[in-house]
């Protein structure tokens, strides 16, 4: 592949807002966490087996679900587009293999609240044959930013480090906003998982190809990978591949190995000294940042072809047998994983999709792993005890030295427990990023974070009930309006048709009648002044003197001047 | 396979309150060792006494309240609030004292606010100050610190005097009690004796009072490994010192016969007590990082201000107990600037 010139980059000229930090700075707050990737790194990365039958959810993204294009009996290639978007803020989705549709409807899928959700359902033929995707770009690096973009949302691609915001999006800064720094996120900083270490040890000319491919979409005047100083192996590896390459724009800057710095917000102060504004993005400042698997991602679909249908998940935890790092289909069952990694431990309690600290539970093993499912965890009891019973807070203050954004966790604690809203948003709840590094350290023992998560959603539930009322409103002040409006209408028409009605005849008679009556008026005026007043009509004969001595002095007066 | 389902995060918590609170206890034995070489048996009492008291009186409350007893009495702050108490109160002190400021901390002070967590106050000054509001004389009865050449009571005699407040039948009670340094140094200061002459006095030791300078040394001791075991915020009691330690400077400098010196205020009375174990609870506290600052030095400003102007020798408690009062109006006014919102947002 061709190296891209920078010089061939058209470059505005407005001046560069970001510069990097010569050594990187420490994010506020955080807390050091044993890293425990270890276990899932003794081997490379497996190939996973593609089961008999995959669970596709419809929505595996930040956005709007997609409509599924395909319907029971259908026959899939692999690769071949099943569900298309309707929005902006979407992402198709793929057959992961071929086969037949063997369903489409509500099935349980990996979610925070444990909920089912549309799924299109794939029994394989075992044949893996590929469609002609139509995603390859010839001369990638040539191509007008427009196409890459329009391949990239086409090839279902999506932010692959766990939140799944469509990558077609971010790649898309849209008219006037120029990217000063392209930021490549390797900052694996949950326990646990190694998907991205493993991935750029194995295959980082995909992501080095990504890099290029998002650099030239969306014409990045610096690109940087982040990476936590504890991913020696990662490092080397990514240094070796851009020396291999002859690049010397892309830097590989290590930030110390502390957890959230993998944190997006995190990663860019560490890089860069800067803050992304409170509710805003990093565009805003001029950055965009993006997970090496999403650049992987990137590459495979438009180099090679491939939609996104698999991603590498890191199986780990003292509850599985072999722990590993696999590449696995969009839509494989997370049981038929755990039996391709030796099974469960006899003592394991917990099953996690995503890290220890900002994952979620799972009630079964029958879900599917679908594209943001960064790793899976099968834990035992020593490793992720029950937590111990809760007291009551003692504003120890220990969760507010942690909390990266620099909020006071104990009282939005407080607030949330009395169900303070206004108060919780005014301590800026909004601005928590869910970490859990509060209730990590906090020896109450207090379940913080899922008293923000619940207080987010109430408020979000608020806000839904206040807009859907003001509609509501709005509906009923408008039908008022209407009828009000449709009557005056109605009004105006029926006095139009009377007076249409009312015979040409009759003038000359009304004239006649309004003299009549105009005179009738004069007369009656008339009348009324002759009469005398009606107060001085039955008066005593002094009253009738003082009267006349009254009338005599106003005429003496009248005439003394 | 079916799995159990919970809110993250999952890795075990790093901290305990129990721990916590058991962590300020063990750094509380050197001061207290201290305390008890100067003063005697009486202290032991004391803290027997107001600990025993303490715990008795928070396992009824809960019982009350049908809170499990057993479970929060192992968070040791019901302990920790009479070993703090009892440390405060004056080694000849009768048997009722400890147990009277005791109860009023855990019953009234502690548990009518809704219990752990919830109480305004510090519950240990609240004690104190109801101890010494009501019974003045009982709280004066110190005793010489060990050195001053004067008679000691052996524990069969301290305890016959907590107890039953009699004394051996040669022993008036004046030779057994002796004002502390900081009472001593404020009516002498009142009668027109210079610091310097004040300070001739054995009484008053080499910097901070005979005895009270190794005690508080032992206290600031007992602090710094709090401070290295994060147990407690270094703001308050860098506010609270820093403040004591500038305004008595400041008056020093200024005069310095009618002035007692810096290191006078920072290793007499209650000061590194009241500095890393008392000013620190953080229920009673202000919480942000910027308002333990001002909270601590609140604290030192009003201990300077009693111990030099007011009526009582030393001033801690209340001091205490009136920054407890601004605490939530410190907090509200000290917010830290959250990530991402604007430098001027405060």
């Amino acid at each position: 592949m061709a190296k891209p010139e920078p010089a061939d980059l058209p470059l505005p000229d407005a001046p560069c807002r970001v510069s990097l930090l010569k050594t990187p700075a420490q994010f506020p707050g955080g807390v050091d966490l044993d890293a425990r990737k270890a276990q899932s790194l003794q081997e490379p990365i497996r190939i996973a087996r593609v089961p008999g039958r995959l669970y596709v959810p419809l929505s595996q993204h930040i956005g709007e679900p997609t409509q599924a294009l395909v319907s029971v009996g259908d026959k899939v290639l692999k690769g071949q587009q099943i569900a298309r978007s309707l929005s902006y803020i979407s992402a198709p989705v793929h057959a992961p293999t071929s086969g037949t549709v063997s369903d489409v409807g509500s099935y349980p899928v990996p979610h925070t609240a444990g909920l089912s959700a549309d799924c299109i359902v794939i029994d394989s033929d075992g044949e893996d044959r590929m469609a002609d995707t139509g995603l390859r770009l010839a001369a990638v690096l040539d191509a007008d930013p427009a196409e890459i973009r329009q391949r990239v949302r086409d090839a279902g691609i999506v932010g692959l480090g766990g939140a799944g915001f469509p990558t077609s999006v971010k790649v898309n800064p849209g008219p006037g906003r120029n990217i000063d720094l392209l930021i490549i996120n390797a900052a694996e900083c949950e326990p646990y998982i190694s998907c991205d270490e493993a991935l750029i040890c194995a295959r980082p000319q995909d992501v080095i190809d990504g890099i290029h491919i998002i650099r030239h979409a969306v014409h990045a005047r610096q690109v940087v990978i982040g990476i936590e100083d504890n991913m020696p192996n990662a490092i080397r590896c990514l240094q070796q591949a851009l020396s291999d390459t002859d690049d010397h724009d892309i830097s590989v800057i290590t930030v110390p190995g502390r957890y959230p710095a993998g944190g997006e917000k995190q990663l860019i102060y560490a890089l860069t000294g800067l803050e992304v504004p409170s509710q805003g993005l990093p565009i805003d400042i001029g950055i965009v940042c993006h997970n090496v698997g999403t650049t992987a991602a990137v590459a495979r679909a438009l180099m090679h072809g491939e939609p996104l249908i698999s991603r590498i998940v890191t199986v780990s935890g003292a509850g599985i047998k072999r722990p590993g790092n696999l590449e696995v289909r969009i839509g494989t069952p997370i049981a038929e994983l755990i039996e391709q990694c030796g099974g469960y431990t006899e003592n394991v309690a917990r099953l996690v999709m995503g890290g220890p600290m900002m994952g979620f539970s799972l009630p079964s093993d029958q879900l599917p792993i679908i594209k943001t499912s960064n790793c899976i965890l099968a834990t035992t009891w020593e490793e992720t005890p029950p937590p111990p019973p809760a007291v009551e807070c003692i504003r120890c203050g220990k969760c507010a030295e942690v909390c990266p954004a620099v909020l006071l966790p104990q009282q939005l604690y407080w607030h949330a427990r009395a169900r303070d809203f206004d108060k919780i948003q005014d301590y800026d709840l909004f601005d928590c990023i869910e970490c859990g590094c509060c209730a990590y350290v906090c020896p109450s023992h207090l379940p913080l974070v899922q008293y923000y998560r619940f207080a987010k959603t109430e408020i979000w539930n608020l806000e839904r009930e206040r807009e859907q009322a003001d509609i509501a409103r709005q509906r009923h002040e408008f039908r008022q309006h209407r009828l009000e409006r449709e009557k005056q209408e109605l009004e105006a028409r029926r006095a139009k048709a009377k007076k249409a009605l009312r015979p040409k005849q009759g003038d000359a008679d009304a004239k006649q009648a309004e003299i009549a009556a105009a005179l009738e008026r004069v007369k009656a005026k008339k009348a009324a002044q002759t009469q005398p007043p009606a107060n001085t009509d039955n008066l005593t004969p002094e009253q009738q003197a003082k009267i006349a001595e009254a009338d005599r002095r106003r005429q003496s007066q009248r005439s003394e001047p | 396979m079916e799995f159990p389902t919970q809110s993250s995060p999952y890795l075990p918590p790093r901290n305990d309150v129990g721990r916590l609170m058991l962590t300020v206890i063990l750094a509380l034995i050197p001061g207290a060792l201290c305390l008890m070489w100067f003063f005697g048996w009486g202290i032991l009492f004391n803290l027997v006494i107001a600990t025993a008291t303490a715990v008795a009186g928070e396992a009824l409350v809960l019982r009350l309240r049908h809170r499990p007893v057993r479970r929060t009495l192992m968070d040791g702050s019901a302990v920790l609030t009479g070993l703090l108490l009892g440390l405060a109160l004056p080694p000849l002190a009768p048997w009722w004292i400890p147990v009277v400021g005791a109860l009023f901390a855990i019953v009234v002070a502690k548990h009518l606010y809704g219990g752990l967590g919830y109480n305004p106050f510090n519950p240990a000054m609240v004690g104190f100050v109801v101890l010494i509001v009501s019974f003045p004389l009982q709280m004066t009865q110190w005793s010489a610190p060990a050195g001053m050449g004067q008679e000691s009571l052996s524990f069969t005699e301290t305890f016959r005097m907590t107890m039953l407040e009699t004394l051996p039948a040669d022993t008036p009670v004046d030779t057994v009690t002796m004002a502390t340094p900081l009472d001593r140094a404020k009516s002498d200061l009142s009668q027109d004796l210079t610091w310097t002459e004040i300070q001739s006095n054995p009484l008053f030791g080499s910097f901070g009072g005979r005895g009270w300078q190794w005690i508080n040394v032992a206290f600031l001791l007992g602090g710094l490994i709090l401070l290295q075991q994060r147990a407690i915020a270094w703001q308050i009691p860098a506010g609270m010192l820093g403040a004591l330690f500038l305004i008595s400077l400041f008056f020093y400098i200024g005069d310095s016969d009618s002035f007692a010196s810096p290191a006078f205020h920072l290793f007499s009375g209650a000061s590194m007590l009241g500095a890393f174990f008392i000013a620190t609870d953080p229920i009673s506290a202000a919480t942000t990082p910027r308002g333990r600052l001002y909270f601590g030095a609140g604290i030192g400003v009003l201990i300077y201000i009693i111990r030099t102007w007011g009526g009582y020798p030393d001033g801690v408690a209340f001091g205490v107990l009136l920054m407890n009062m601004a605490a939530p109006t410190i907090d509200y006014y000290t917010r830290p600037r959250v990530f991402g919102h604007a430098k001027s947002d405060e």
